[in-house]
Formats: structure tokens, C-alpha cells, sequence
């Protein structure tokens, strides 16, 4: 079981509230969590990753465990402590300057 | 008894305002997708509880919302917006050819006859259409064999902002494109062809009689003549009488030509109206006075309408589709300002109020009389 945490404007989307609980069968990397996190509420299609290329929105940045891991493989294997549960995912909107 | 349904796309958000027909009284509800830019929505003409929405932000890209009781609740739709087979490429800021590139949408047109038909513009400069609903887009390709890839976007992008259905010829559409100019389809889409033909724009071309590469800013046409055409041009207003093949110049004596939006009275296919802006660089009105300005004659003579409407200091801008007109016996005006007000005219133009004077910058001002 991942845990996920959604930006406000996505949770508000996917008419979620708190975290979301994603089932990931074997090894869970970053790619197959947003895959089945689609697949559960389609309406997040697209606006996390490309709907053809599956690469990243430049402005969407994904955190765990204190680290940033939006620029490593999507197929990397995810921090033992994301695959347990005991730490989120974190899909973050990046900072807008201003 | 009649009614009125403002829809006011906003840079954070939807904004849904009613009235009865006196127009005095406005409910305010939103914002439906607060923090979220709302270039566009409009109801189908066939079933006005049924709208869409183009809703788009920076970080999360591009969604489609519709709703089926009027705007009192929303779902999400298909945002899958992808070119047919492969673009190709059109002209670029430093010479070269660049890819097209899915950025947003700016315009959604419901069908005159199917309320699950809808087509929209998008940027870079495309022509969508959905026959369920907005689940699934498919492109309009052809389009871009109208010289795309000598298009070139300006500062604003190389949007598809505009979209004519005939009423009469249900093959005919009529679209516009920032910085490509105006083009029209006898054949529901299939085929398009330029229809710039009298358009003159020497600071923007080289060729400033181009077949392609004017920026056209906004066309309308009254339900009645669909052969007549008015154009807001970044330069200069226009019209044509044969459904776009040659137009002509109808500024007069506008204080200036330069401007977004323009529409027509629904009772008086020569009434048009359209909101001076100083110049391409100065995007506000001339001498800080917020003016509409009103042909009686299709062009050429111009009143300015200024009861209600700020005559000092005011300096802000209204965009391509942020002026719509109710259909009841006394002709509603309506037009949204980046200062976030949206004002009124339930006279034809005669005398102005604001509905609302603090949202966000207003993207799009659609109307709906409702019955």
C-alpha cells in the first residue's frame, strides 16, 4: 500500500480529502504508482505526466522521505520507507515565483 | 419568464450570474474551479443546462469540465488532446520550424444541433471536435494543409480562439487564429482555405496583403446573414458580405482600431459593437475612458456608449471573448474587463452598470437567454 498526497488542486479534482492509499502489485516504482493512481480516478490523467509519453509536467515535482525524486528514473525502484507505507509520496506543484 | 445565464471565465476561475429579464438583480455564484484559469465556457444552444469548460493551469495542464444542470455541478471530461498523425511543424520566433506543441484550449463551441457535439480551438492552433460529450477529441487536420506551416504565433500564442458555426449551412465553419488569420470550411471541416482576402496589415507583415499571417483578434456574425461578417483585426475593423472571400475595411471614425472583442445586436444584424484599445503596446482604452462603441450601420459610423462606464483612469483591456448579447426584446449587452468587472447594457448599449466589479481578470463573457 503507497500513500499518496495529491496538491490541493488535484485532491480538489479527484474529490479525495486526506491522503490516497494506492495498491501497487511487486515492486513499486514511481511510474506504476501514477499508472494505478490513474487508473482509480481517470480524471487525474494528464495532469500529472503526458498522456502519450508519460513524462513529467515541468511543473509537477514528486517528494519522499525528504528527497526530491522528480528528475530520477520513474522506473526506479521507490525508498523502502514509501513501499511499507511509512512515509508518503508526495506530488507537489512547484513553486511559482513571484 | 425569461432569464439570463452570464458564464465569466476568469484567470481563477468560473463565474455564473443570473438575472431575471430586467437584468437589475444578479445572483453571483463561484468560483467553480477556484485557482484555476477558466479561458472559456458555453452552454449548447440545444440544451442550455448543458455546458463546458475549458479549465487549464501552469502546473496541471488541461481539463474539461461539463455540466449538465446548468452549471450547479461539474464533471470532468476527456482532456486528451492529441494531433492527428504526425503535426508537423510551422514558423518560429527565430526563423526556424518548430513542432506544433498541445499548450491549452481557448475556445469551446457547442454544435447548433447536438448538445454532445462540441468543438474546440486550441493552442498551438488546432481545430478539435467531440461527438460524446467531451470524452473524446479528435482533430480537425486538414486545417494546418491552410499553410501552417508558414504560421508563426506572436506574442499571445497561435491560439484558435474563434469558431462560427452556419446556421443555415451546417457545412460551413468559420475560424480564426491568432497571427494566421481567418479561414473558412465548406465541408463540415474536411477542407479549409484562408479567407484573408482585403485584410491589410503593414506593421505586422512584410506582405501586408499575405494570404496568411494576419492576426485576426475575433469574428461575429448574426444568425440571419451568415455571409455577413465583422472583424475585430489587430488593426482595423472589418466586413465581409460574401461569407469572408473579400472584406472590407469599416473602422471610420473609431478614436482607435485596434481592439478585441466584437459582436452584433441580436435584433439588428447592423448594429455591431466593439471596445477601442489604444494601440498593440498600450493594451487599454484611449484617454483612460472605457468606451463601447456602436454602429448602427454595420461599420463605418461609430457612437461611443459611455453612460455607466468609467470616463477617467481606467485602464484596462477586454479580451477577444469577453462580450456576448442576450436575446431578449431589449437587447442585452455584456463584456468582462481584465480589472475584473463585468458590466451590463439592458438597453442595447444605452446605458452600462457592473455586475460584478472584483474578480479576476475576465477571460470570456458567454450569455444565455433562457426561456
Amino acid at each position: 500500500m503507497i500513500r499518496v498526497v495529491l496538491p490541493a488542486h488535484l485532491k480538489s479534482l479527484a474529490r479525495v480529502s486526506g491522503e490516497v492509499q494506492i495498491d501497487v502489485a511487486d515492486l513499486p516504482t514511481l511510474s506504476s504508482v501514477l499508472t494505478s493512481l490513474e487508473a482509480r480516478y481517470p480524471m487525474l490523467q494528464g495532469t500529472i505526466r503526458d498522456h502519450v509519453t508519460h513524462q513529467r509536467r515541468p511543473f509537477v515535482r514528486f517528494f519522499a522521505c525528504q528527497e526530491d525524486f522528480s528528475l530520477e528514473s520513474p522506473d526506479a525502484p521507490l525508498p523502502p520507507a514509501v513501499v511499507s507505507g511509512k512515509e508518503p509520496l508526495l506530488i507537489v506543484g512547484a513553486m511559482a515565483g513571484g | 419568464m425569461s432569464s439570463v445565464r452570464v458564464l465569466v471565465g476568469t484567470r481563477k476561475g468560473a463565474f455564473i450570474l443570473t438575472s431575471d429579464a430586467k437584468r437589475t438583480n444578479w445572483d453571483v455564484t463561484g468560483p467553480h474551479f477556484a485557482g484555476w484559469e477558466i479561458y472559456h465556457l458555453k452552454g449548447s444552444p440545444v440544451d442550455p443546462n448543458r455546458l463546458y469548460a475549458s479549465q487549464c493551469s501552469g502546473w496541471f495542464g488541461q481539463l474539461i469540465q461539463r455540466s449538465n444542470d446548468g452549471g450547479k455541478t461539474w464533471e470532468p471530461v476527456g482532456n486528451k488532446f492529441i494531433y492527428e498523425g504526425n503535426p508537423g511543424t510551422h514558423k518560429w520566433y527565430d526563423g526556424t520550424q518548430h513542432p506544433w506543441e498541445f499548450k491549452r484550449v481557448w475556445h469551446l463551441e457547442p454544435s447548433l444541433k447536438d448538445p454532445d457535439t462540441v468543438y474546440a480551438g486550441v493552442e498551438d492552433a488546432a481545430m478539435f471536435r467531440t461527438t460524446d460529450g467531451g470524452q473524446n477529441w479528435q482533430e480537425l487536420p486538414s486545417l494546418r494543409n491552410a499553410k501552417g506551416d508558414l504560421w508563426q504565433p506572436g506574442a499571445g500564442g497561435m491560439g484558435l480562439h474563434t469558431i462560427v458555426l452556419d446556421p443555415v449551412n451546417p457545412q460551413r465553419i468559420f475560424i480564426a487564429i491568432s497571427a494566421a488569420g481567418a479561414f473558412r470550411s465548406d465541408d463540415a471541416g474536411q477542407t479549409w482555405q484562408p479567407i484573408n482576402r482585403g485584410l491589410k496589415s503593414p506593421y505586422e507583415l512584410p506582405d501586408p496583403t499575405a494570404e496568411v499571417g494576419h492576426c485576426v483578434h475575433r469574428i461575429a456574425m448574426h444568425p440571419s446573414r451568415p455571409n455577413v461578417l465583422f472583424m475585430q483585426k489587430h488593426w482595423d475593423v472589418l466586413r465581409t458580405d460574401n461569407a469572408g472571400d473579400s472584406w472590407t475595411e469599416v473602422s471610420g471614425n473609431l478614436p482607435s482600431d485596434f481592439g478585441f472583442p466584437i459582436d452584433v445586436h441580436a435584433h439588428e444584424p447592423e448594429t455591431i459593437y466593439v471596445v477601442p484599445i489604444k494601440s498593440d503596446s498600450e493594451h487599454y482604452p484611449p484617454e483612460g475612458k472605457l468606451r463601447v462603441y456602436r454602429s448602427r450601420t454595420g461599420g463605418n459610423e461609430w457612437e461611443p456608449l459611455t453612460k455607466g462606464l468609467p470616463q477617467k483612469d481606467c485602464y484596462v483591456n477586454v479580451l477577444r471573448d469577453a462580450m456576448a448579447v442576450d436575446s431578449l426584446d431589449s437587447c442585452g449587452i455584456y463584456f468582462g474587463t481584465t480589472g475584473g468587472q463585468v458590466y451590463a447594457s439592458p438597453d442595447s448599449g444605452d446605458n452600462w452598470s457592473p455586475i460584478v466589479r472584483d474578480l479576476p481578470a475576465v477571460l470570456s463573457v458567454e450569455v444565455q437567454t433562457l426561456s
